[in-house]
C-alpha cells in the first residue's frame, strides 16, 4: 500500500461539496436561483473530480490506492486515513453521479432554499466521507456526520409526519453505531495490548486475530449498526417511514447511497475484521436476507402508495444484497457490488419519478393513475423501462446484478438460494402490477387528463440514469473486471485466516496516562 | 515558612479585580451606566489568564509549606476557570441589565466565586482546600439569589444555600476522619501514609474517605445528592445557571481528580463498586428525566446530571485511564455547555424567562446564527462528531473499555441514545415549528453574540483538532505526580 503523507484529490473531493455548502452559506438567500446553480456547480465538480479519480484509479490492483494519511488524535494512533479500492470507487461514483441529479430534482423547493441545498451538499461529504475512510473512528465521524443532515432533510421538508420519521430515522442508525463505537474502541485497545501499536487503521486491524468467542460480540455490535442502515429485516421498520416522509431528493439519496452504507460496512468492516464470526453467523444473515427479499416483496405488493412501494422494494432489493455478500465466493459479492449500483440508479430513478408525479398530481396513490400511456406517453416509457431494471429484465443492470447474486449464493446455500428466487418472481409481480395500474388501462380519472409530460429538465435527469441502466446492462465486463481484485482480496482476509488465536491475555496496555 | 507569592500571581489578580470592581461600584452613580465594571473583570481575568499561561512554561510551584500548588493540574484548571468567568461574564452583561440585578457585586462575586475554584483546584492540603471550596460556595449561593424581584430566583438561593451547607458539613467531617487516621490535613504527607502502610487502615479511614466522596458528589451534582439541582439551575438567573453547571462542576471534579482520584488512589478499591452504581444512576436518572422536561432550561440541568454521570465514568476508570478523559472532557463539556447557556439567556425578556422549548419554535429563521450555534451545541451535547462532545465522550468510553469496566461504556453509549431525544427536540422546535420568541439581534445583545461564537470556535475546533488540547490534558493530569 502506497502511503502518502498529507492531503490529495480524495480530500479534495470531500471538501469539494464543503467550500460549496460554505459559499452558500454566505450568499443572501433573495436569489434562489443563484443558490441553486452554485449547490448544482459544486456537485457537478464533485462529479468530474471522482471521474477523474476514477481515472487514476488502477483496476488491476486489489489494494488500497491513493492513500492519503495524515495524524490526527497520534496519541491514541487516530489518523485521518482515506483511500479507495475496486468496492468503493464505484460506490463514490454513484453517489457523485446521483447528487447532481437529485439537486436538479429539487427544483420545485422553493421553501428555506439555502438551508435545503447547505444540507444536501454536506450530505454528499458525509457520504463520500464514510466510503473513503480506512480508519474506524473517521469512519464512525463520517458515518454519524450523514445522520445531521438527512435528519433536516427529512424533517424540515418532509411531509406531514415528518418529525416522527426523522427522529425515528436518526434514533434507530444511533442506536446501532453507538455500539459500534465500543466495538471500535474495544478492537483497538485489544490491537494495542496485542501488537503493541496504537492504531485504529482497519487495514492493520484485519490483521488482529481474536478469539472467536470475542469475535462474536464484536460483530454483533457491527453488524447490528449495518443491518440497521441496510436496512435487514427486521431492523427495517424505520425505512418505510423515512421515505415516505422524506422530500424526493432525500429519498433518491436515502435509497441511492445511504443504505448501500450499511452492505458496504458488512464487505469493509464487518467481515474482514471478525471472519471467523463471519462464517459462523452467515446463517442466520442469510435467513434475515431471504425473509428480508420475501417480506419486502409482498409488503410491497400490498402498498397502495408508490413511494411506499418502491420503500418496500428496497427493502427487499438489499436482501439480495446481503445474500450475495453472504455468498463469501466471487460471483455473489461482485453480484451484490453490482446490484447496489444497479439498485442506486432504479430506485433512485423511481423515487424521482414518483417525485414527479407528485409534483403533478400531490398524490401518489396508485389508485388515482392509470391509463397515463395516452396522456404522458414519454413518462410512461421511462417508467417502464426503470420497472424492467429494477425486475431484473435481462438487457438491463438489474438483470446482471441478480444473475450474479443468485449464481454465487446458489453454490453456498442452494436452499436459501431457491426461496430467495422467489423473490424475483414476486418483484416482478408487484412492480409490473404497479405499472399496470399506472400505466395501462383506461384513462378514468379527470384530473390525469390534463398532465404535463417531461420537461426539459426532468429529461436531463432522466436520461443519463436511462444510459446507465441500459449500459451497465449490456456492458458489465469494466465494473466487474475493475471489482474484481479488491473483492478477491477482500474475500482473501475473509476466509484464509491462521487458526490458531493470538495469546488471549497479553501483559501490558497501550499509552498511560497517570502514574 | 517559605514565602513564595509566585503562584499565587494570577489567584491575586482575580481577587484585586474583585475587590477594584467592588470599590469602583461605589463611585457610579445610580443612574450611570455600568458597563466599565464588566469590562474591568474582563481586563482582570484577561491578565490572569495571561500570567497563568506564562506560568505554564515554568516549573512546578508550590506556596505556604507545599499546601497550596500550582502545578500543571491547578494551571489547566485555572484556564478553564478563568475562560468560563469570562464567558459568563459576556453573556451576563444584558441579562443583568434588564433583569435589574445590581452589576457591581454581581461581577465581583464571580470574581470571588473564580478564586475559591483556583484555589481548589491548587489546594495540596484538605484545609485549603476547605477555603477555595467555602469561598466559591458561598458567592454562588449569593449569585444565585441575586434577581431578588424573582422569588424563583431567591428560592433556589435559600435551597442551594442549605443543601450546600448539609455537604460541606459531611466534606469537614470526613476531612476530620482523615486527619485522626493519618495524622495530617496534607495531600503529600496523606498519600505517603496510604502508601506506606498499604493495609490495616482504621476503619475511619475510609469513612473519611466515603464522607469526601459524599461531599464531592453533592458538589457535583451526583445521583442519589443531585435533588437541589434542577431547581437551583431552574432559579438562578440563566448565566449563573450556565456558570454552576460549568465552573462549580469542574471545580468540584478538579478536588474530586486531585484528592480522591490521585491522592487517596489506594482506597479505590473501596469505592470503585459505589462509583459504580452512582456513575450509572447518574447518567441514567439525569437522562431520563431530562426527556420529560417542557423548560429547554431545567433539561440542561438534568442533562447536566447526565453529564456529571459520564464525568464519574472516567473516574471510575481510575487514576490510570480516567485522569486525561476526566480533564478533557470537562474542557470540551465547558465550551458546549457555556454556549447553549448563553443563547438560553439572550431568550430572556426582563419579565419572562422565555426558556421553554415553544420559546425556541422558529428561531432557525429569525436568528439563524444563535440557532445554528444552538444545533450545534445540542449536537455536540448528544455526542455527534465531528464536535467537542463526541471527541470528549470518545476518551470517557475509551477510558471505560481500558479499565476492563465495558458493561459502563455500553451503558454510557445507551444514555448518550437516550439524549438524542431531548436535545434534538431543541432543534425540532428551532427548525420545524415556527411562532416561539424573537429572540435578540446582535445589536440587542452583541456581547451574547460574541461569547456564544466563542463558545462555538471551541466546540468545532475541539472536534476537529482535539491533538493539542489532549496533549495539555495529559500533562496536566501527570503534572501531579
Amino acid at each position: 500500500m502506497m502511503a502518502a503523507q498529507g492531503f490529495g484529490d480524495l480530500t479534495l473531493l470531500l471538501a469539494i461539496p464543503v467550500f460549496g455548502a460554505t459559499m452558500l452559506l454566505f450568499l443572501p438567500r433573495r436569489q434562489p436561483a443563484g443558490l441553486f446553480t452554485i449547490a448544482l456547480i459544486a456537485s457537478a465538480v464533485a462529479f468530474l473530480w471522482s471521474l477523474k479519480i476514477f481515472g487514476r484509479f488502477d483496476g488491476r490492483v486489489g489494494e488500497m490506492q491513493l492513500v492519503e494519511r495524515v495524524a490526527w488524535m497520534p496519541a491514541v494512533g487516530i489518523q485521518y486515513l482515506l483511500g479507495i479500492d475496486g468496492i468503493s470507487i464505484f460506490l463514490v461514483l454513484l453517489t457523485t453521479f446521483l447528487m447532481p441529479l437529485a439537486l436538479l430534482a429539487s427544483w420545485s423547493v422553493r421553501d428555506k432554499i439555502k438551508e435545503y441545498l447547505i444540507f444536501m451538499l454536506l450530505l454528499e461529504t458525509g457520504m463520500l466521507g464514510a466510503f473513503l475512510a480506512l480508519d474506524l473512528v473517521l469512519f464512525y465521524v463520517f458515518w454519524e456526520v450523514m445522520l445531521v443532515p438527512m435528519y433536516f432533510l427529512i424533517g424540515v421538508w418532509g411531509g406531514s409526519r415528518r418529525i416522527y420519521a426523522a427522529l425515528k430515522f436518526v434514533l434507530f442508525t444511533m442506536s446501532g453505531s453507538l455500539l459500534m463505537l465500543v466495538a471500535i474502541i474495544y478492537i483497538a485497545t485489544r490491537h494495542a495490548q496485542v501488537t503493541q501499536v496504537l492504531t485504529f487503521n482497519v487495514l492493520q486491524l484485519y490483521d488482529l486475530h481474536l478469539p472467536a468467542a470475542q469475535q462474536y460480540w464484536l460483530f454483533l455490535a457491527f453488524a447490528l449498526s449495518f443491518a440497521i442502515k441496510v436496512p435487514l429485516f427486521p431492523f427495517h421498520t424505520w425505512l418505510p417511514d423515512a421515505h415516505v416522509e422524506a422530500p424526493t431528493a432525500g429519498s433518491v439519496i436515502l435509497a441511492g447511497v445511504l443504505l448501500k452504507l450499511g452492505t458496504y460496512g458488512f464487505l469493509r468492516f464487518a467481515m474482514p475484521l471478525f471472519p471467523e464470526a463471519t462464517t459462523a453467523l452467515m446463517p442466520y444473515l442469510v435467513a434475515l436476507s431471504v425473509i428480508g427479499v420475501i417480506y419486502g416483496a409482498v409488503v410491497a405488493m400490498m402498498q397502495s402508495d408508490i413511494k411506499k412501494l418502491v420503500a418496500y422494494s428496497s427493502v427487499s432489493h438489499l436482501g439480495f444484497v446481503m445474500l450475495g455478500l453472504c455468498a463469501l465466493n466471487l460471483q455473489g459479492v461482485q453480484g451484490s457490488i453490482y446490484q447496489m449500483l444497479n439498485h442506486g440508479l432504479s430506485t433512485g430513478a423511481l423515487f424521482l419519478m414518483v417525485g414527479m408525479i407528485y409534483e403533478r398530481r400531490h398524490t401518489r396513490l396508485i389508485a388515482e393513475f392509470g391509463g397515463l400511456w395516452k396522456q404522458i406517453p414519454l413518462f410512461s416509457a421511462f417508467l417502464l423501462v426503470v420497472t424492467f431494471s429494477s425486475i431484473g429484465l435481462p438487457g438491463l443492470n438489474g438483470f446482471i446484478g441478480e444473475f450474479l447474486i443468485l449464481l454465487g449464493s446458489f453454490s453456498a446455500t442452494p436452499r436459501w438460494t431457491a426461496v430467495a428466487a422467489s423473490g424475483v418472481v414476486l418483484g416482478a409481480i408487484y412492480m409490473l402490477w404497479m405499472a399496470r395500474r399506472v400505466i395501462f388501462g383506461p384513462l378514468t380519472n379527470p384530473e390525469n387528463q390534463n398532465l404535463q409530460d417531461l420537461s426539459g429538465r426532468e429529461l436531463v435527469i432522466l436520461v443519463p440514469m436511462i444510459f446507465l441502466i441500459v449500459f451497465m446492462g449490456v456492458y458489465p465486463q469494466p465494473f466487474l473486471s475493475r471489482m474484481q481484485p479488491a473483492v478477491e482480496l477482500n474475500l482473501k482476509r475473509i476466509l484464509t485466516r491462521p487458526v490458531s488465536p493470538v495469546a488471549a491475555e497479553p501483559d501490558v496496555g497501550g499509552e498511560h496516562n497517570g502514574r | 515558612m517559605d514565602v513564595n507569592l509566585v503562584p499565587l500571581l494570577p489567584l491575586v489578580q482575580v481577587l484585586v479585580t474583585a475587590l477594584v470592581v467592588t470599590l469602583r461600584d461605589l463611585f457610579i452613580k445610580d443612574h450611570e451606566s455600568r458597563g466599565v465594571l464588566a469590562f474591568y473583570s474582563l481586563v482582570g481575568l484577561g491578565l490572569a489568564g495571561a500570567e497563568v499561561i506564562l506560568l505554564l512554561g515554568g516549573r512546578q510551584e508550590s506556596a505556604f509549606n507545599d499546601s497550596f500548588m500550582l502545578d500543571g493540574f491547578a494551571l489547566f484548571f485555572a484556564v478553564l476557570f478563568i475562560a468560563s468567568a469570562a464567558l459568563t461574564i459576556l453573556t451576563s452583561i444584558q441579562y443583568v441589565r434588564q433583569a435589574g440585578i445590581h452589576e457591581g457585586e454581581f461581577y465581583a462575586l464571580i470574581l470571588f466565586a473564580t478564586a475559591g475554584m483556583i484555589v481548589m483546584a491548587a489546594a495540596n492540603d484538605l484545609i485549603v482546600f476547605f477555603l477555595g471550596l467555602e469561598s466559591m460556595s458561598i458567592a454562588v449561593y449569593v449569585l444565585t439569589g441575586m434577581w431578588r424581584s424573582n422569588g424563583r430566583s431567591s428560592e433556589a438561593a435559600m435551597k442551594y444555600f442549605l443543601m450546600g451547607a448539609f455537604a460541606t458539613g459531611f466534606l469537614l467531617y470526613g476531612i476530620a476522619l482523615i486527619y485522626g487516621a493519618t495524622g495530617s490535613t496534607n495531600l503529600t504527607e496523606i498519600s505517603a501514609y496510604l502508601i506506606d502502610q498499604p493495609t490495616e487502615w482504621p476503619v475511619y479511614l475510609v469513612g473519611g474517605g466515603f464522607l469526601l466522596l459524599i461531599g464531592f458528589a453533592f458538589k457535583a451534582g451526583a445521583v442519589p445528592f443531585h435533588f437541589w439541582v434542577p431547581d437551583v439551575y431552574d432559579g438562578a438567573p440563566t448565566p449563573v445557571t450556565g456558570f454552576m453547571s460549568v465552573a462549580v462542576k469542574a471545580a468540584a471534579f478538579a478536588a474530586w481528580g486531585r484528592i480522591l482520584l490521585y491522592r487517596l488512589s489506594p482506597l479505590d478499591s473501596d469505592w470503585v463498586f459505589p462509583l459504580w452504581i452512582i456513575a450509572i444512576g447518574t447518567m441514567t436518572l439525569g437522562n431520563l428525566l431530562a426527556l420529560t422536561q417542557h423548560s429547554v432550561k431545567r433539561m440542561l440541568a438534568y442533562s447536566s446530571i447526565a453529564h456529571a454521570g459520564y464525568l464519574l465514568i472516567a473516574i471510575v476508570a481510575g487514576v490510570e485511564w480516567g485522569g486525561l478523559p476526566l480533564l478533557f472532557y470537562l474542557l470540551t463539556y465547558s465550551f458546549v455547555t457555556l454556549g447553549a447557556f448563553a443563547v438560553l439567556a439572550s431568550m430572556a425578556e426582563a419579565e419572562e424567562a422565555r426558556d421553554g422549548y415553544s420559546d425556541f419554535a422558529g428561531l432557525g429563521f429569525t436568528r439563524p446564527f444563535l440557532a445554528i450555534a444552538m444545533s450545534i451545541f445540542m449536537l455536540s451535547l448528544a455526542g455527534f462528531p465531528p464536535l467537542a462532545g463526541f471527541t470528549g465522550k470518545f476518551y470517557v468510553f475509551r477510558s471505560a473499555v481500558l479499565s476492563g469496566q465495558l458493561n459502563l461504556a455500553i451503558i454510557g453509549v445507551l444514555n448518550s441514545l437516550l439524549s438524542v431525544v431531548f436535545y434534538l427536540r431543541v432543534i425540532v422546535a428551532m427548525y420545524m415549528e415556527e411562532g416561539g420568541a424573537p429572540g435578540k439581534s446582535f445589536r440587542q445583545a452583541p456581547f451574547v453574540y460574541l461569547a456564544v461564537a466563542i463558545a462555538l470556535i471551541g466546540t468545532i475546533y475541539l472536534g476537529i483538532l482535539p491533538a493539542d488540547a489532549l496533549n495539555w490534558s495529559r500533562q496536566a493530569f501527570s503534572s501531579l505526580e
